[in-house]
């Protein structure tokens, strides 16, 4: 099933998807547009993956890690479907991130690899946006590159995972304005979910809402104010976010 | 009497006092390539927040955690794009705060295994916003003094550093913002006793045990 979080008519529901509509607990079906699309969990802690696929390491001119290299984000970044993301006026490269995102559903701690695939509840899909301008070489990925206001869209659906078999072979895209963009396949992750699991909550507790977005492949690109980034992964769903100037972002201000 | 729960997301910031930029020395070599511009912030997540008299287990494999005292500025009301002069108009009250990692010479890469392990963030309740300038944090370990710190040789003050991070990210009502950690911080073991005390603002005591062999 498809689980998703919505605002509408001045609540917060929990929908499911139905034949392209989304349903409400009391029946109620909704098309799309007369709603706004929330984040599909109330995150936790949030873990993101940097040089997770040796193609995009490569790519990026480094080597691949012999540890996962983690970085930590925080519920200011993430926003739901359909949303907004500011490119600052300096910015000269900014890059979506088309990454499988794993919800956990459980708590563990010390949780091996063979265990490691029943703590999770279930997948979506996540823009890692990064703007490159503002990297420095400390706890690099630095927050100012990875944690700025909405700039982690994530969803629309949370995904069970008993719908998703075969999550380390899946396909992930993404297209900006309808082009192609990036390609790759979950199964060229380095560090797969079992393993990313065991490593996390060998030393901390993994938590229900938890989620790790576990890194991009190659084809990344520059994105502008106007263009609409679509960024799926196959049999989990497909995340539209539109990029904004300041002077879009701020007009109210 | 403080109505402002520490709820939301602990930040933290690493080189934010002269003595820390001191004992790291040049920054100019690889891999940093220069000081850092923007303030250089870590996130303490939800596992590792402990209340005072708690027993922290060392991870597994770590025979000492270094032990930075700090102050975290604890948000009253949400906060984006704060203006230095009034920043502190958003802060509900401080706490006092022991942000424990296993020890790291480099800042390069994020560290998560060594400063997110669960209890690695002991705090204090949230006590009034006093004035900061010249208070001093001491940390004692097993009754002796480690460490003594004032707030007088931070690069940034509380207020600047509010007004520079909330410029690409909104801080929450709950949210806490650590104003600054030693680099290498004076170490604990198991058994330890370790107590941060500040003028005016109380103590924080915890005790430093050894955790469960892998």
């Amino acid at each position: 099933m498809k689980h998703g979080r919505i605002a509408y008519q001045g609540a917060v529901h929990q929908v499911t998807e139905a034949r392209g509509k989304v349903r409400l607990a009391d029946g109620r079906l909704l098309n799309e547009g007369d709603f706004q699309w929330l984040p599909p969990v109330e995150v936790g802690t949030v873990f993101a993956l940097g040089l997770n696929y040796a193609d995009h390491a490569k790519e990026l001119a480094f080597k691949a890690p012999e540890v996962p290299l983690v970085f930590l984000k925080g519920p200011n970044t993430i926003v739901g479907h359909k949303a907004q993301t500011r490119r600052p006026a300096d910015a000269t490269y900014m890059h979506y991130e088309c990454e499988l995102a794993v919800v956990i559903g459980k708590t563990g701690k010390n949780v091996k690899k063979a265990d490691a695939m029943g703590m999770v509840a279930g997948y979506t899909v996540a823009n890692d946006y990064a703007i490159r301008d503002y990297l420095e070489n400390f706890y690099r990925p630095n927050l100012r590159v990875k944690n700025r206001d909405g700039c982690t869209p994530l969803g629309p659906w949370l995904v069970d995972a008993a719908d998703v078999p075969n999550p380390m072979a899946l396909k992930l895209t993404t297209r900006v304005n309808g082009k192609t963009t990036q390609e790759g396949t979950t199964a060229d992750m380095i560090f797969d979910i079992p393993t990313l699991i065991e490593y996390l909550s060998s030393f901390m507790t993994l938590n229900p809402g938890d989620v790790i977005l576990t890194g991009t492949p190659e084809g990344l690109a520059d994105v502008k104010a106007g263009d609409v980034i679509e960024t799926e992964v196959e049999n989990v769903c497909c995340l539209v976010n539109t990029i904004v100037d300041d002077a879009t972002y701020f007009a109210n201000a | 009497m403080i109505k402002q729960k520490v709820s939301g997301t602990v930040y933290g910031v690493i080189l934010n006092d002269n003595a820390s930029l001191q004992k790291i020395g040049s920054l100019d070599e690889a891999p940093y390539k220069g000081a850092p511009k923007a303030p250089v912030l870590y996130i303490k997540p939800a596992n590792t927040r402990v209340a005072c008299g708690s027993a922290v287990e060392l991870p597994a494999g770590a025979d000492s955690v270094e032990v930075a005292a700090t102050i975290g500025l604890v948000m009253g009301r949400a906060a984006g794009r704060l203006a230095a002069g009034n920043a502190l108009d958003a802060v509900a009250g401080v706490v006092l705060a022991a942000d424990l990692s296993l020890p790291h010479a480099s800042y390069y890469r994020p560290a998560i295994r060594e400063k997110c392990f669960d209890g690695a963030l002991p705090v204090s309740s949230v006590k009034p916003l006093a004035d900061l300038a010249g208070l001093v944090l001491t940390t004692e370990i097993d009754g002796e003094v480690v460490d003594s710190r004032s707030l007088n040789d931070l690069v940034r003050s509380p207020a600047r550093l509010l007004a520079d991070v909330t410029e690409w990210m909104t801080l929450a009502q709950g949210d806490v913002l650590l104003v600054g950690i030693r680099y290498q911080a004076p170490q604990a073991k198991a058994g330890s006793v370790v107590c941060i005390g500040a003028e005016g603002l109380g103590s924080l005591q915890f005790t430093i045990v050894q955790g469960a062999q892998a």
